[in-house]
């Protein structure tokens, strides 16, 4: 009995006990408080469903060799413009959804490709590189929005007849869409049906394809170059096939977090989609070298529910919004520990 | 003939940028007097904070994007001077005294996390910075005036906690630019401001002229050479941030009293980035920095920054174009350094490799 109990702790791993005691506590003050338990558990659901695909994202990159993606706003762009051909063209329900991401998910292949291309020439020096990259993308972008010939009156300045607006709405088009799918209320938790499927279908995709061959030979690639060069594998050629299916997720997961979100946030609202995305998956237990889809998930449970709980339950006990600052002490306290253990190689 | 072209690629980023400037302050069509008083004045702001990044640079650990952990001691430093009421140069030679120790103890901290990332220093940095930034707006926009007692007006809504967005520095402003200007048309030459710059600039050049100068770029140059040869290396790594963090607190510092505002909670935000991407236009690199590129980054930058948004008006017709433009400037040419510096080092490595195998 001990030694299982210890086989599930060294399995679980200490961080995870640690924020999933102090998630208990959370939920316990809460429930002494007049706060709704149900109700804080169903925007923690919206939340999980809303931002698990970009930390799914993680895991073929870091599988890949090429570290955590830390150039997510490359695919995120992809999703942004998927949203607004959608939006251009006022496709309503789950024809403007589907339309978002036939639109993202090529360009967000184009995209990945192109950046993989970069980031093979960068061995080694990946996340740094990606990070700016991500940041000079969006940067670069803000005036492709300014300049963008986008002429539908609800997506551009009501002034001058160009430029798209810093916040956009997706109320009237296809907001809410998956959320809305399927939904059905259990004891006061209301539980976003689609939105979850949705998430829970990508989650085994990867699954699946991390078992394929071409995914053993991606993890080879990733885990030892050498050995994967001595067996005749095309390095530059799998962490392309990892890159690519990263980037490609991150734009899916953006049609899908705007949905569910509701607003589209243009100019610098991607600037830091990477940071959270990769604390995520390292509070589920991954590392620079090694990530399964299990983490991915686990970290985004963990961390989206920590987030969504403690916001109202810190108001209740003291004044002002901590919750942002919680998030950026918490996701960069957690890139930090990962950056600094010991993983052999040199790898940035 | 040679000469030129060994120039020209030499200092390509440069020459290319002076060309991007040169187009905007055409375009922009600024009154020449509007445009010398806009450098000259963030050049007085922004020089030392630009020259702090050079040591760490030439120590082997990459552009410091740490030193926002200094602008962080420099502003904890001012806010407690706001407080006591410090002012004039006395007071501002007083608070830069207070920020030391916390840069240096910053510093130290750094350093350790820093040897412990061997060959990932940049990026470990710049979330250290973020790291920081969280601990300091967790201080200050909730302890401070909840479990910190801490009541005053200047600094304070006492209605809710934190301190208050803005603070007005009065008693600190242009404490260092005003002992001594000299009037050019419009423009107000802060010499004591110049002079401090030029200081440091001379401090720096005479640095690595001395044994622990040597040392630091003997371990840039091959941490294990250096190691094997008795140099203590991660001491003088951690000396090496330890250094240029109290430049940053220091530099923050002559920031703030020139511009006379603190922006409690965004005003160090950019610091790296905006420091570092002067540094890189100079034409500096990951691995080689000198006081000139600085000092031409510092200037081509600014240029750059102030004549953007009317060369985006004249260009585009959109003002915000511009502002974007040079945005998107600074983090674009971070990226290409960085992808550049990762590629040459490559390339480096696998020649090595074929020697090896050759030999």
């Amino acid at each position: 009995m001990k030694e299982r109990l210890i086989k599930i702790y060294h399995g679980f791993g200490l961080p995870r006990l640690i924020i999933s005691v102090f998630l208990l506590a959370l939920i316990i003050v809460a429930a002494g408080t007049e706060l709704s338990v149900p109700g804080l558990l169903s925007d923690a659901l919206v939340r999980i469903g809303q931002n698990g695909i970009y930390v799914l994202a993680m895991v073929p990159s870091i599988q890949a060799g090429a570290g955590l993606n830390f150039g997510l706003p490359v695919g995120v762009i992809a999703g942004m413009v998927g949203v607004l051909v959608a939006m251009e063209n006022s496709l309503l329900g789950f024809g403007g959804f589907v339309v978002a991401l036939l639109v993202a998910i090529p360009l967000g292949i184009i995209a990945g490709y192109l950046y993989s291309l970069l980031l093979n020439r960068v061995a080694g020096q990946e996340m740094m590189v990606g990070t700016y990259v991500g940041f000079s993308v969006v940067a670069g972008m803000c005036i492709f929005w300014l300049m963008a010939p986008f002429k539908n009156p609800a997506l551009i300045w009501p002034v001058g007849g160009q430029g798209l607006r810093v916040t956009l709405t997706l109320a009237d088009t296809f907001g809410g869409t998956l959320n809305e799918f399927l939904k059905f209320e259990i004891f006061g938790l209301t539980v976003p049906t689609g939105l979850l499927l949705f998430y829970a279908l990508l989650a085994f995709l990867l699954w699946l394809f991390l078992r394929s061959k071409p995914g053993v030979a991606m993890e080879v690639v990733g885990r030892n170059p050498r050995f994967a060069v001595a067996s005749g594998l095309n390095i530059n050629a799998y962490r392309s096939v990892g890159i690519v299916l990263s980037t490609v997720l991150a734009s899916i997961g953006y049609v899908v977090y705007a949905q569910s979100f509701g607003f589209a946030q243009l100019y610098n609202g991607p600037l830091m989609t990477a940071f959270p995305a990769v604390a995520a998956v390292l509070i589920g237990g991954a590392s620079t070298r090694e990530a399964k889809v299990l983490n991915a998930i686990i970290g985004v449970v963990l961390f989206q529910t920590l987030l969504t709980v403690a916001m109202p339950v810190t108001n209740q006990l003291i004044e002002g919004n901590i919750s942002e600052i919680a998030r950026v002490i918490v996701s960069n306290g957690m890139i930090l520990y990962a950056l600094t253990r010991v993983t052999g190689g040199e790898q940035a | 003939m040679n000469q030129v072209k060994k120039f020209i690629s030499k200092n390509a980023v440069p020459i290319l940028f002076a060309i991007v400037c040169l187009l905007g302050v055409y375009y922009a069509q600024m009154p020449g007097q509007f445009l010398l008083m806009e450098i000259v004045k963030r050049m007085a702001r922004n020089s030392f904070l630009v020259l702090s990044l050079i040591i760490p640079v030439v120590a082997g650990m990459g552009l410091n994007f740490g030193i926002v952990l200094g602008a962080l001691a420099g502003q904890v430093a001012l806010i407690l001077s706001t407080h006591w009421e410090w002012s004039g140069i006395g007071g501002l030679l007083l608070t830069a005294l207070l920020a030391t120790p916390m840069a240096v103890l910053f510093g130290i901290l750094a350093g350790m996390v820093l040897n412990k990332a061997k060959g990932r220093e940049m990026i470990t940095g710049m979330v250290m910075g973020f790291f920081a930034n969280g601990v300091y707006q967790f201080i200050f926009l909730f302890l401070v005036g909840t479990v910190i007692p801490f009541e005053n007006a200047a600094l304070r809504i006492s209605t809710s906690p934190g301190l208050r967005n803005t603070v007005n520095l009065t008693r600190i402003r242009g404490a260092l630019d005003n002992i001594w200007t000299v009037q050019i048309g419009f423009t107000k030459v802060p010499i004591v401001t110049f002079l401090v710059i030029a200081l440091l600039a001379i401090a720096i050049w005479a640095f690595f002229k001395t044994k622990l100068g040597q040392d630091f770029r003997a371990v840039g140059q091959d941490r294990h050479i250096a190691g094997v040869a008795g140099i203590q290396t991660d001491r003088n790594r951690v000396l090496a941030i330890v250094f240029s963090t109290v430049l940053a607190a220091w530099g923050q510092i002559i920031f703030l009293q020139n511009i006379g505002t603190l922006n409690t909670y965004n005003s160090h935000e950019q610091v790296g980035t905006f420091a570092i991407a002067a540094l890189l236009i100079g034409g500096a690199s990951v691995t080689r920095a000198t006081i000139g590129q600085a000092l031409m980054g510092t200037f081509l930058f600014h240029l750059l920054f102030v004549v953007s948004p009317s060369a985006g008006q004249a260009i585009f017709g959109s003002a915000q174009v511009g502002e974007y433009f040079r945005v998107f400037v600074a983090y674009g040419i971070i990226a290409i350094s960085l992808a550049l510096h990762a590629w040459r080092s490559r390339s480096l490595a696998k020649a090595r490799l074929k020697e090896d195998v050759s030999a």
